[in-house]
This record gives structure tokens, sequence and C-alpha cells, in this order.
């Protein structure tokens, strides 16, 4: 089925990657909690190898979209998607919907399973298997989400577990790991999965300051070697300048304002964001 | 009234080691069925399809909160009227104690997933880990290091409990004193004090050793 939303409906005015189709798509999605709205008829792009970092205060439903890319979240369904929307696309195939006939109906858990496999994610919380070895954190899903060889998962998990720079932890338990070493293995995990897209939900929030420049520039890295499209929910505002391409300002789930991160950070032209930025720069 | 006899102690004992045998046989099989079912049991209430959790908790409510002594007497009666009068009462006795205390332990165990924090869950759905995965290598680990203790307790008390099943015939300590007293007239106090010293000797030790795991658990990588 084809994504019914056109490109010039709903691209962004914001310079974008190159012309092949944008590899996420989100078409006047919604999401309630209750009764409370966090995404309301929420549209934008992005396009593959972009950097995408969203910002705004907290409950603007930032995380909020992470959570329904990675699918730990279901979009709040409309009655008619293909009319109406409120579908998510990753590569041109719907992600939060399957086609059933000539419809698109609320996936099932098996159309996530195979969805998400495109997609990894490093948390807040780091969220390791405590009872696990680090090497063994990075290998579990390699084996046994995409199939590969216990050999050929554990040369991944080392090479990645050295980029982060955690070669020597490798027989470690997470517990065993400072804040920042625990945040690298979980990238390494996430890493080891191969992702097309990578979601980092606030992922310095945890630690005390003196980790957070390791994580951050393990991030770096990742972004300087790699295509690996991202969105990136942070608070870290420098970071979020040198990395990303493009920045969204989002209040009460829907985007006040986007654009190149110069744009944004130094030239503001909504005064949420300029109330926001000036809120988040004093802390 | 009969005093305390020294030498009936020694003539008794035979008769309750033999009994406290097979307390420690019913304990190992209703052990087992209470520690596999209760985890089938707190794993179906969590992941079954809805009128799966809502059977399986209304029967582990009402077995939880119906008197043991009642559980044996009417599954015994009713398997010996209306399905084979031949099984014996050690096995109906034993499965009826391990069930009973399934449905204690599946609480543990219950609680035990419940503690596992939110993020291990979304960890495993992000990298699509197979349910089996999930639940072998991730879910049961943790759980079975939050629940141990309490499980361990569960079996203890179970254990003390053994001597509900004489009411069927099964041949435990109560059951062998009473069957010696029949014979002899005699010898009640004496074996219903060894009893009570057997059960103290095995479940001291067991008490203790479940809280050692305790601490020891307490202090491991997770």
């Amino acid at each position: 089925m084809q994504n019914p939303i056109t490109d010039a409906e709903h691209r962004p005015a914001a310079e974008r990657g190159p012309a092949t189709g944008p590899l996420v798509r989100f078409d006047r999605v919604n999401k309630s909690f209750g009764d409370l709205t966090v995404l309301d008829r929420l549209s934008f792009d992005v396009d593959p190898g972009e950097r995408v970092t969203l910002i705004g205060p907290s409950g603007s439903g930032k995380t909020t979209i992470l959570r329904l890319l990675m699918t730990l979240e279901h979009v709040t369904p409309t009655k008619d998607p293909a009319a109406e929307g409120g579908v998510i696309w990753v590569e041109g195939k719907p992600l939060s919907h399957m086609e059933k006939g000539n419809r698109l109906v609320v996936a099932n858990e098996r159309h996530l399973r195979q969805a998400r496999k495109k997609i990894g994610m490093v948390f807040q919380s780091f969220n390791l298997f405590p009872n696990m070895r680090v090497l063994r954190n990075v290998t579990e899903a390699q084996v046994h989400t995409l199939g590969r060889s216990k050999d050929e998962a554990e040369a991944k998990a080392r090479e990645l577990l050295d980029l982060v720079g955690l070669s020597a932890k490798v027989d470690n338990y997470p517990s065993q790991l400072s804040g920042g070493q625990q945040q690298r293995v979980a990238i390494a995990r996430a890493l080891a999965m191969d992702p097309d897209i990578l979601l980092l939900d606030e992922v310095t929030s945890a630690l005390d300051p003196e980790l957070v420049a390791d994580v951050l520039g393990v991030l770096r890295d990742v972004a300087d070697t790699t295509s690996i499209t991202m969105l990136i929910v942070t608070h870290e505002m420098g970071f979020a300048r040198d990395v990303s391409n493009r920045v969204m300002m989002f209040d009460r789930g829907v985007i006040v304002e986007e654009g190149a991160p110069d744009e944004i950070f130094s030239d503001p032209r909504e005064a949420r964001t300029q109330d926001f930025l000036r809120a988040v720069l004093a802390e | 009234m009969n005093e305390w006899n020294n030498d009936t102690v020694v003539e008794v004992f035979p008769a309750m080691w033999e009994g406290f045998i097979v307390v420690l046989q019913v304990t190992l099989v209703a052990g087992l069925i209470a520690v596999l079912l209760g985890l089938l049991v707190a794993i179906a209430e969590r992941i079954g399809p809805p009128w799966v959790r809502r059977v399986v908790s209304g029967v582990f409510q009402f077995i939880r909160n119906t008197p043991l002594l009642v559980q044996v007497l009417f599954v015994w009666t009713a398997t010996s009227l209306y399905i084979n009068p031949e099984w014996s009462a050690f096995a109906v006795g034993s499965a009826v104690l391990g069930v009973h205390y399934a449905s204690y332990t599946s609480e543990s165990y219950r609680a035990g997933i419940e503690a596992i924090p939110v993020g291990q869950w979304e960890a495993a759905t992000a990298l699509s880990l197979p349910t089996h995965r999930v639940w072998g290598a991730i879910v049961l680990p943790q759980l079975l290091r939050r629940s141990s203790a309490a499980v361990a307790n569960w079996i203890i008390a179970m254990f003390k409990e053994v001597p509900t099943l004489f009411v069927i015939g099964v041949l435990e300590m109560i059951a062998q004193a009473q069957k010696y007293q029949g014979q002899h007239y005699d010898g009640a106090v004496e074996g219903y004090t060894i009893a009570g010293i057997l059960f103290l000797a095995a479940s001291y030790p067991v008490a203790v050793a479940a809280r050692r795991l305790e601490n020891r658990l307490a202090k491991s990588h997770y």
C-alpha cells in the first residue's frame, strides 16, 4: 500500500536529506492517555540519515514520540486511517498499523515484532539486564532476535564495546559499572542490532554531571562515523547543536517551531521557544 | 493417666521415624507441585488471555480461601467415590497439599514479577526478544532471586501441615503415634513429642538456610 500522504503536504520547510522519501513519517498521529491528549494530529517526516533533536518542556510529548516509534506505546486509533491518518510509517510501510486487504488496521504483536527490528532505543535509565554480564547483554538479542551465531554476535559485541571504551568490562555485571559505563553498554547493545533508526531518550539525564561527557562523546563518534538516522530527546543543548541536522520544538503535543540547530538556538522565532531555551540554558 | 516413659520412647521411635520419612516424601512431592504450579499460575495470570487469567485467578482465590482440611477430605472422598478408589492417600494428599500451597507460592511469584522494573520489559521489547527468551533469560532469573526466600518459607509452612493428611490415612507421624496408641493403649504423648522434635529438627535448619539464601541473594549482582 502506498503512503497516502504526499511529501509536499507534510515536508517541513527546513533543509532535508536526500529526496528518497522519508524514513519515518508521522501522519496526523494522535496519542491520548485517558482524557489527556499528548499528541494532537502530529505530522512530521524524518529522512534517512537525518539527526533530529526534539526539545520542549516536560509533558510536551517528545518521549511519547520515541516510545510510539519503538512500539512501547500505541497510537490512539482513528476510525478510517486511510482518510484520517493517525498512522506511523517507517520506510514507506505502516508501523503502527498493518495492511488487511485494502485497509489499514491497528498492528498486532506479530507485525510489531517484525517492524521494530529496524529501530533501536537507548533509555534514560539504561535498562541493562542485571542478571547478564556486559558481553551477554550485547549478544543476547543478536543471537535470539537476529539469529546470528554466538561467535558472530560476540565478535560484534566486542567490537562495539571497544568503540564505547568498555572492552575491559565484558565480564562485569551491570551493577559493577558506573552509570556512564552502563549507558555506554546500552548504546553498544542498541547498535549491535544494526538499527536503521536510533532513538535516544534523555540518555544523560540519569547521570552524574562528570559522566555525561563520556556518553555524549560516544554518541558524537557514532554520529560522525555512521549514517544511522537518529531521533534525540535531550536537554543537552550543546550536544543537540553539534549532532543534529534539525531541531523540533514541541509544546503540548504539537510542533511549535522547527529548523536547523543554528536557527533554533541562535535566533528562535517563536516566543515559546525563546522562553524554553532561556529556561534550559539558565539551568 | 499414663506417665512419661523412656522405654516407650525407644519403642515408638522406629514407627515415628517411618512416619517422618513419609512426611519428607510428601513434602518433596507436594513441594515440587507448589513450586512449579505456583510459577505457572503466576505466569498465566500475567500473560494468559483474559479468560484464562479470570479462571486461574478465581480457582486459586477459592483454594486459598478454603481450609486445607476441607480440601483434603473433599478431594479424597470425591476421587474415591467418582474417579478411582485405588488412588493412594499418599498421592491424593500430596497433590492436594501441593495445589493448596501453589495458591500461596503463586502470590509470591506474582509479587516478584511485579517487582521487576518496567524498563526490563521495555528493553526486551525494544530488542524484539522472543517471549520464551524474555521469560527464560530475563524475567525468571530475576524473579527466582526475588521470590526464592518467600517460596522457601511457604514450603517450610507446608512441611508443618503434612500431619493434616492423617485424616485420610497417610501414615505420617501423627497417624503412626495414634496407631501405636491404638495397639498399646500407651505412647501417644511420647509419639507426639518425638513428632514435634523431628519437625523442629528438620524445619529449623531449613529456615536458617532460607534466611542465609535471602541474605546472600540480597548481596548478589542483581
